[in-house]
C-alpha cells in the first residue's frame, strides 16, 4: 500500500456551465515531485486553487495522509502544511526579506514584533539550502531568483510539508533553473512532498518522478517520468503531435532595415545608463533575438526604438531614413510594428471590442474614417478578414470585449492589427508569454512568415528555447549593454546562459 | 526672548493638529485607502466635540472637560470615518469621489445643525482649558517658557500620539501587516491576512486621529466653532505627502508648516519682519504658497503606498 500525502479524487469545478475541473484524480506521494502538465487554460491553476482552498469544488473529495480535510481558504491550506510558490511573487516590493517571510506568521512579545528568532530560524534555512540570503535587504534590491528563494523560505518558514511551484521557472536563468531544481531534490530528500506545475518538458524529464496530465479541464493521465519520452508526453497534453523545432528556411538576407546607432538611455531615477550605446542592425529577411533576463534594459531598448520612452543619445534609422524623433504614429506609418511586452497597457485597450482593437492603428484612414464618422460597416468587414485569418477565438466574434478574452486570443489579436499592416520591422517583445505550445507554434509561423517574406523582425525574449529555434542572430543584453552577437548554430544554451548572467567569454563581445 | 517664546508656543497651535491629522491619514493611506475625507472628518469631529463642550461647560470646565472632549471628538471622528470605510472597501468605490462627499456633507451638516438648535451657526466655548504654567516644569529656565508655559494638554497629548504612532506602525505585528496591505494586498491576503479588516482599522484610526485634530485645532485658535477648520484637513494631506507617508517626515512637515502658519499670522509680533516693506497679504500667502511649491517638487520621487487607492477584490490578479 502507497503512502500518499494528498488524494484529490474525482475534483470538478465549475464557473457556470464551464467545467474548469472536470473529474480529475490526483494523488501525490509522500517525498516525491509529481509535476503537473498542461496547456493554458488546462485547468491546473484552478485545481491547484482548489487544494489552496481558494476555490471551493462542486464534487470530489480531498484527503490528507488519508483523512478527508476541507480546505475552505488559504489559511486552512496553511493550517495543513500545504504552502505555494506563486507564479507572480506575492512579496511587499519594500519589506525586508525578513519582513516578508514573517509576514502573516509574526511571533511577539508583549505586543511587539519579535525578530530575533525568526532572524535566526531564517538564516539556519537560508544555510541548509545555500541560499545565501541577507534577511535585511530589501526585496526591490534582490534578483527575481533571490525572490523566488525569499518565496521558498516564506513556506519553509511555516514548515510546510506540501510544496506547490507555480511554473517557477519562468523567470529564471539557466543556471538558476539548475540551483532551484537542486533545491527542489533536496527538498524531497527531506521528506517533502512537491507539486511542480509547468509546461516544460525538460524540466519535469530533469527533476519529476511522477506527471499527471491536464488537457482541457480533464486528468488525461499519470505517469511515471522515467518511463516516458518528451514527445509523449507532449502528445497527452496538446493531444496531437507538436514539433518542437520550429521549420524554417534558409535565411536570405538583403539590405539594412532597422539600425540603431549608439542609443543610451538613463534611468530618470538611479541616472545610470539602463541602455548603455547599444549600436547593432537588423537586416531585411533577418530575424535578430535579443536575450538576456529580464531587466537588463531590453524593454527600454524597445521602448526607445518605438517611441514609448525619449531616448538621451543616439540615432535610430528605418531603411536608412531617421527615425529618431519621430512620433510614434509616424513611426507606425514609416513601418514600425510593435508587440509589446505587456499587451494589456501597451497592446490593447482591454474595455474596447476586439473590433475597436483591430483598429486601433489606422481608424483615423479614409478606410475607416469618413468626415470624422467611423464607418462601422468597413470596420466591421475588416475585423471578420482579420478574425478569420489570424483565427482569433472569442464568445462573442468582433463585438467580445478584450478583457474577457484568454491571453492567446488576444496576443493573436494584437499580432493581426500590427502585422496586417504590412510593416517594414516587426519588433516582437515576449510575444508568446504566457500562452500554450498551440497557440507558441502558430505565432512563431506567423514571424517567420513575416521574415521569409522579406521584412525585418526584432524578437526580445527571455526564453532560451524560443530564442535558439526561432532566432537568425542572437545579440545578449546584459546591464544594458550588447554583450554578444552569435549565431545560434555556433552556441549553446549553457553558452548564452553565462552571456546572460555577464560572465561571457570576452572575445565573443562586441 | 519673549517673542521667541511666543514664536514656539504658537507654532506647538498650528503644528499640533497637523501632526495628529497627518499621522491619520497616513495609517489610512498606508493601508491602502486614501483618505481625502481628513479636512471633513476635522469638521466633523471639532463640531461634535465643541457641541459637547458647550453644553456641559456650565457643569464640568478644565481639563477634565477637555480630555472627555477628546473621547467624544475621537468617537464622532471614527464613526463619520465608517461611512468612508463602507463606501471604498465593501462598495469598492472610488475614494477621492467618496472623501470629497464627506468633505461636503460635514460642513454643511454642522452648519445646519447649530441653526436648528440654537438658531445661529457659530457654537461658542469657553476655554477653561488654557494652561499658564505647568507647575514645576514650567520653572526651568529657557525650556520652561518655550515649551510649559502658555500652552494645552492637547501639545503632550499630540506627542504621545506621535511616538504611539511610530511604534504601532513600524514595530507591532498590526503595523506590519498594515504597510503589507498598503502596498500588496494579494500579498498580504496569500499570508491569511484579511486585507478587508485592516483597511477598515486604517480608516478608522484617521477617523479618530482627525476628529481630535479638529478639536484641537479649534481651541486654541478660536473662541467659537464655525463650520470649518480652515482647510487644516487638506494642509494635512499636504504634510502627509511632503512627509513621504513616514513618521519622522510627517512630523518634521509638520513643524515646517507650523512655523510658517505661525509667520503668516504673527508676523505683526515681529519686529524685524514688521519692518521689512513686504505687503501683509505675502505672508499670509505664504503657507499656501510654499504648499504648493513643496509638493509641485517633492511628489516626483513620491514613495506613496504602490496599492493606495485601488479598491482591493479578491477575485482578481
Amino acid at each position: 500500500m502507497e503512502q500518499y500525502v494528498i488524494e484529490m479524487e474525482h475534483i470538478t469545478k465549475e464557473f457556470g456551465s464551464f467545467k474548469a475541473n472536470d473529474d480529475i484524480t490526483l494523488k501525490l506521494k509522500k517525498g516525491e515531485i509529481h509535476a503537473l502538465l498542461g496547456e493554458n487554460g488546462a485547468g491546473k491553476s484552478t485545481l491547484m486553487s482548489v487544494l489552496f482552498g481558494l476555490y471551493q469544488p462542486e464534487q470530489g473529495t480531498i484527503r490528507m495522509n488519508g483523512k478527508p480535510v476541507t480546505i475552505n481558504n488559504p489559511n486552512d491550506a496553511n493550517a495543513l502544511g500545504i504552502g505555494m510558490v506563486h507564479q507572480h511573487f506575492k512579496l511587499v516590493h519594500n519589506f525586508t526579506v525578513l519582513e516578508s517571510i514573517v509576514l502573516g506568521h509574526e511571533s511577539v512579545k508583549h505586543r511587539f514584533l519579535k525578530m530575533d528568532e525568526a532572524r535566526k530560524k531564517v538564516v539556519e534555512l537560508s544555510e541548509r539550502y545555500k541560499f545565501k540570503i541577507d534577511p535585511d535587504a530589501l526585496i526591490s534590491d534582490i534578483t527575481v531568483g533571490m525572490q523566488q528563494r525569499v518565496e521558498i523560505l516564506k513556506m519553509l518558514y511555516c514548515d510546510n510539508d506540501v510544496l506547490i511551484f507555480d511554473e517557477p521557472t519562468a523567470v529564471l536563468t539557466p543556471q538558476e533553473i539548475d540551483e532551484l531544481m537542486k533545491v527542489m531534490k533536496q527538498l524531497v530528500s527531506e521528506g517533502k512532498s512537491i507539486l511542480f506545475i509547468t509546461h516544460k518538458l525538460a524540466e519535469i524529464k530533469a527533476v519529476a518522478d511522477r506527471c499527471t496530465v491536464l488537457r482541457k479541464g480533464r486528468c488525461i493521465g499519470t505517469i511515471d517520468v522515467a518511463g516516458a519520452s518528451k514527445e509523449e508526453m507532449s502528445e497527452m497534453m496538446v493531444g496531437r503531435k507538436v514539433d518542437f523545432v520550429v521549420e524554417k528556411k534558409e535565411m536570405k538576407p538583403l539590405g539594412t532595415a532597422l539600425s540603431v546607432r549608439d542609443m543610451t538611455i538613463r534611468s530618470k531615477r538611479t541616472g545610470k545608463n539602463v541602455v548603455d550605446h547599444v549600436s547593432f542592425e537588423v537586416k531585411k529577411g533577418e530575424i535578430v533575438c535579443i536575450a538576456g533576463i529580464d531587466g537588463n534594459g531590453q524593454s527600454e531598448l524597445v521602448y526607445g526604438i518605438t517611441g514609448l520612452m525619449g531616448i538621451d543619445e543616439g540615432q535610430v534609422f528605418l531603411n536608412g531614413k531617421d527615425i529618431t524623433k519621430e512620433s510614434i504614429r509616424r513611426k507606425c506609418l514609416d513601418g514600425v510594428a510593435h508587440i509589446p511586452e505587456d499587451r494589456h497597457k501597451h497592446g490593447m485597450v482591454l474595455d474596447y471590442t476586439l473590433k475597436e482593437n483591430l483598429i486601433l492603428q489606422n481608424y483615423y484612414t479614409p478606410q475607416f474614417d469618413k468626415h470624422g464618422f467611423l464607418r462601422f460597416d468597413e470596420i466591421d468587414k475588416y475585423a471578420e478578414k482579420l478574425i478569420e485569418r489570424y483565427d482569433i477565438r472569442s464568445a462573442h466574434g468582433a463585438e467580445s470585449i478584450a478583457r474577457g478574452m484568454s491571453g492567446g486570443n488576444q496576443q493573436k489579436a494584437v499580432i493581426a492589427r500590427e502585422l496586417d499592416r504590412n510593416p517594414e520591422i516587426v519588433i516582437a517583445v515576449q510575444p508568446v508569454r504566457g500562452l500554450d505550445v498551440g497557440a507558441i507554434e502558430y505565432i512563431h509561423r506567423q514571424i517567420i512568415a513575416q521574415r521569409d517574406a522579406g521584412k525585418a523582425v526584432l524578437l526580445v525574449s527571455f526564453e532560451l528555447d524560443e530564442v535558439m529555434n526561432v532566432s537568425d542572430r542572437i545579440l545578449v543584453m546584459y546591464e544594458g549593454k550588447i554583450v554578444a552577437d552569435v549565431k545560434p548554430e555556433d552556441v549553446t544554451i549553457q553558452e548564452l546562459g553565462l552571456y546572460m548572467a555577464g560572465t561571457g567569454k570576452g572575445d565573443a563581445a562586441c | 526672548m519673549n517673542i521667541i517664546y511666543f514664536l514656539i508656543q504658537q507654532t506647538m497651535f498650528f503644528s499640533i493638529p497637523l501632526l495628529i491629522v497627518a499621522l491619520g491619514g497616513m495609517f489610512s493611506e498606508r493601508s491602502g485607502v486614501i483618505n481625502i475625507a481628513l479636512e471633513g472628518i476635522m469638521v466633523m469631529g471639532a463640531f461634535i466635540s465643541i457641541g459637547f463642550i458647550n453644553v456641559f461647560q456650565d457643569r464640568l470646565s478644565g481639563q477634565g472637560l477637555f480630555l472627555l472632549a477628546f473621547l467624544v471628538a475621537a468617537v464622532a471622528g471614527a464613526l463619520f470615518s465608517l461611512l468612508h470605510a463602507f463606501a471604498s472597501v465593501n462598495l469598492k468605490a472610488d475614494q477621492t469621489i467618496s472623501g470629497t462627499a464627506l468633505n461636503m456633507f460635514a460642513p454643511a451638516f454642522a452648519l445646519f445643525m447649530a441653526r436648528m438648535v440654537q438658531g445661529k451657526s457659530q457654537v461658542p466655548f469657553t476655554d477653561t482649558f488654557h494652561i499658564e504654567k505647568v507647575p514645576v516644569l514650567g520653572d526651568i529656565p529657557v525650556i520652561g517658557p518655550m515649551f510649559f508655559q502658555n500652552c494645552y494638554l492637547s501639545t503632550y497629548i499630540g506627542i504621545l500620539i506621535f511616538i504611539a504612532a511610530s511604534v504601532l506602525i513600524s514595530r507591532t505585528r498590526f503595523g506590519l501587516r498594515l504597510r503589507a496591505c498598503g502596498e500588496h494586498p494579494q500579498a498580504a491576503d496569500s499570508v491569511g491576512i484579511n486585507v478587508y479588516k485592516i483597511r477598515y482599522a486604517g480608516v478608522l484610526i484617521s477617523g479618530v486621529l482627525a476628529g481630535v485634530g479638529g478639536l484641537i485645532f479649534v481651541i486654541p485658535t478660536s473662541t467659537n466653532f464655525n463650520a470649518s477648520v480652515a482647510g487644516y484637513g487638506f494642509l494635512a494631506l499636504a504634510v502627509l505627502i511632503f512627509g513621504q507617508w513616514r513618521t519622522k517626515g510627517i512630523l518634521g512637515a509638520a513643524f515646517f508648516f507650523g512655523i510658517l502658519k505661525t509667520l503668516a499670522s504673527a508676523y505683526s509680533g515681529i519686529p524685524v519682519i514688521k519692518d521689512l516693506p513686504i505687503p501683509n497679504e505675502i505672508y499670509k500667502m505664504l503657507p499656501y504658497v510654499v504648499t504648493l511649491i513643496v509638493l509641485a517638487f517633492s511628489s516626483g520621487k513620491s514613495k506613496a503606498p504602490k496599492a493606495e487607492g485601488i479598491p482591493y477584490d479578491k477575485g482578481s490578479r
